[in-house]
């Protein structure tokens, strides 16, 4: 069973803040996590790694909370699959 | 011995607006932009496609091919701007007075773009061995020493990296060495070449590059826009100036730094306001002698209001009628560079009698309420002007000058 995208923002979130999985949640905000600009820029960073995405300066700008991160990365990846070519069967 | 005065006699600049002073005056009175699409790396690869490079820039025009391939790009700048600097000083190589001379230089990335190039042939190419310049060619005071070499300059040499402060740091630990006697006579400033595809991916990164240009104190700015380029000054005490016949283009009145201790990246109020009521302190002066700012102006979304918030907190309310104005909308942000830059901007330009714009400026942000030089020069004769640089990590420089 492939990890979840909330997961997965979810572990990049920890790791790159230093903090227990457990305590980042789906309605965690930023705020709360004490994520600030630089934080926030370096969590980007980590996600456009994690999901081979490029995450866009204007996309980036209001995200305040881990649902909107998570929304976020999904419109992208629905993007990226979306202007991918259609693959032979 | 008490303090002595220490005047400017010689200054040099190679920018995006052109390669010595008079071309970078020429083209803040006209308020050109330097801002172009970017040349040295592909920018196809980037988020940004725009920076202010030294256009048409060809080492062979200053160094024979053995001297250019030893240098670096930054170090380079360093060098024709000290070059530009000591001949209208009326120096030259082995003047009696270097040996009680020194150097002060200031650049944040020092010759990284060799080291990226060099490490490109190690990590990609897989080659097994790599250039023995490289470590000669990175290192930050490689400009400063070879300034030292040319004009056998005997002093104190040495290089300060405090990010986008280093060159006004640098400036001003050479004004207070002269001011004290340890030294009679110093060249200061700054240099930097960013252009290399590891360093811009960092700056984008980061996320305070703007897509199209630099719009200080803007409503709509979008961010800043990286510059390379090199500033010097001489500076010595006006005894000396008077023995040699030089003339004196400007005064450093005062000096002021602080850390903000609050942030890496995210600027504070109080850090900046320090360093300029500083800067005030150590000149004497009232807020209301300041005729003009040269702000730090990057125009990113959280400087320009800091940075204004900062000048009210000082100024009061002698803020609303000093002029300010970013000349970073013409020739970018030049890092470690910008304060040696600036400072010879607005030393140039208010000896030609004009305030120096902040160009591509749209709409006035209530958040940043300052005088701002909008677009077009400004006539003026400012008798002090204030140049800030404010720098990633929270440390803040600000050098005062007098020009009459």
């Amino acid at each position: 069973m492939p990890e979840e995208v909330r997961d997965r923002v979810i572990r990049c979130i920890a790791e790159a803040q230093h903090l227990d999985p457990e305590t980042v949640t789906i309605d965690s905000t930023f705020e709360e996590l004490g994520i600030d600009s630089l934080d926030g820029i370096n969590i980007l960073f980590a996600l456009e790694t994690e999901f081979e995405i490029d995450i866009p300066d204007e996309a980036a700008q209001n995200i305040r909370t881990v649902r909107e991160m998570v929304e976020g990365v999904e419109r992208l990846l629905a993007e990226k699959a979306g202007s991918r070519p259609q693959e032979q069967t | 011995m008490g303090l002595r005065r220490v005047v400017i006699t010689g200054l040099g600049a190679i920018s995006a607006l052109g390669e010595n002073v008079a071309e970078l005056t020429g083209a803040l009175r006209r308020g050109f932009s330097g801002i172009r699409p970017i040349q040295l790396v592909d920018r196809s690869k980037l988020r940004f496609s725009n920076g202010a490079e030294v256009p048409g820039y060809e080492p062979e025009r200053h160094f024979d091919p053995k001297q250019a391939a030893m240098l670096d790009r930054f170090a380079q700048f360093a060098v024709i701007a000290a070059r530009e600097a000591v001949r209208q000083a009326g120096l030259e190589a082995g003047s009696a007075l270097f040996r009680r001379a020194g150097i002060i230089t200031g650049s944040c990335v020092g010759g990284q773009t060799t080291e990226d190039e060099g490490f490109v042939d190690l990590y990609l190419r897989g080659k097994p061995r790599i250039s023995p310049l490289i470590i000669p060619k990175t290192m930050a005071n490689a400009g400063a020493s070879r300034i030292s070499l040319e004009f056998q300059i005997r002093g104190p040499v040495y290089t300060i990296s405090t990010a986008c402060s280093s060159s006004n740091h640098a400036i001003g630990q050479a004004y207070w060495a002269v001011r004290s006697g340890m030294i009679d006579l110093a060249i200061a400033g700054g240099s930097e070449a960013m252009f290399s595809m590891g360093i811009l991916k960092a700056w984008e990164a980061m996320r305070v590059v703007s897509p199209d240009t630099c719009r200080p104190f803007c409503k709509d700015r979008s961010g800043l826009i990286l510059g390379e380029g090199g500033a010097m000054m001489v500076l010595e005490t006006p005894e000396s100036a008077r023995r040699r016949g030089a003339s004196v283009l400007a005064e450093v009145v005062g000096f002021g730094m602080s850390s903000d201790a609050h942030h890496l990246t995210q600027p504070s109020v109080e850090g900046p306001a320090l360093a300029m009521q500083a800067a005030l302190d150590d000149a004497g002066l009232p807020p209301d002698a300041i005729g003009y700012i040269n702000a730090h102006g990057t125009g990113t979304v959280t400087n320009d209001p800091t940075e204004a918030a900062a000048i009210r907190a000082v100024f009061g309310s002698h803020a609303a009628r000093i002029p300010v104005s970013s000349t970073k909308s013409m020739h970018g942000h030049t890092l470690g560079a910008a304060g040696a830059l600036e400072g010879v901007a607005s030393i140039a330009a208010a000896r030609e009698g004009f305030l120096p714009p902040t160009i591509n400026f749209t709409e006035r942000d209530p958040s940043c309420d300052l005088d701002v030089v909008a677009n077009a020069p400004r006539p003026g004769n400012p008798e002090f002007v204030m140049s800030n640089s404010f720098a990633f990590g929270g440390l803040n420089a600000v050098v005062l000058y007098r020009l009459r």
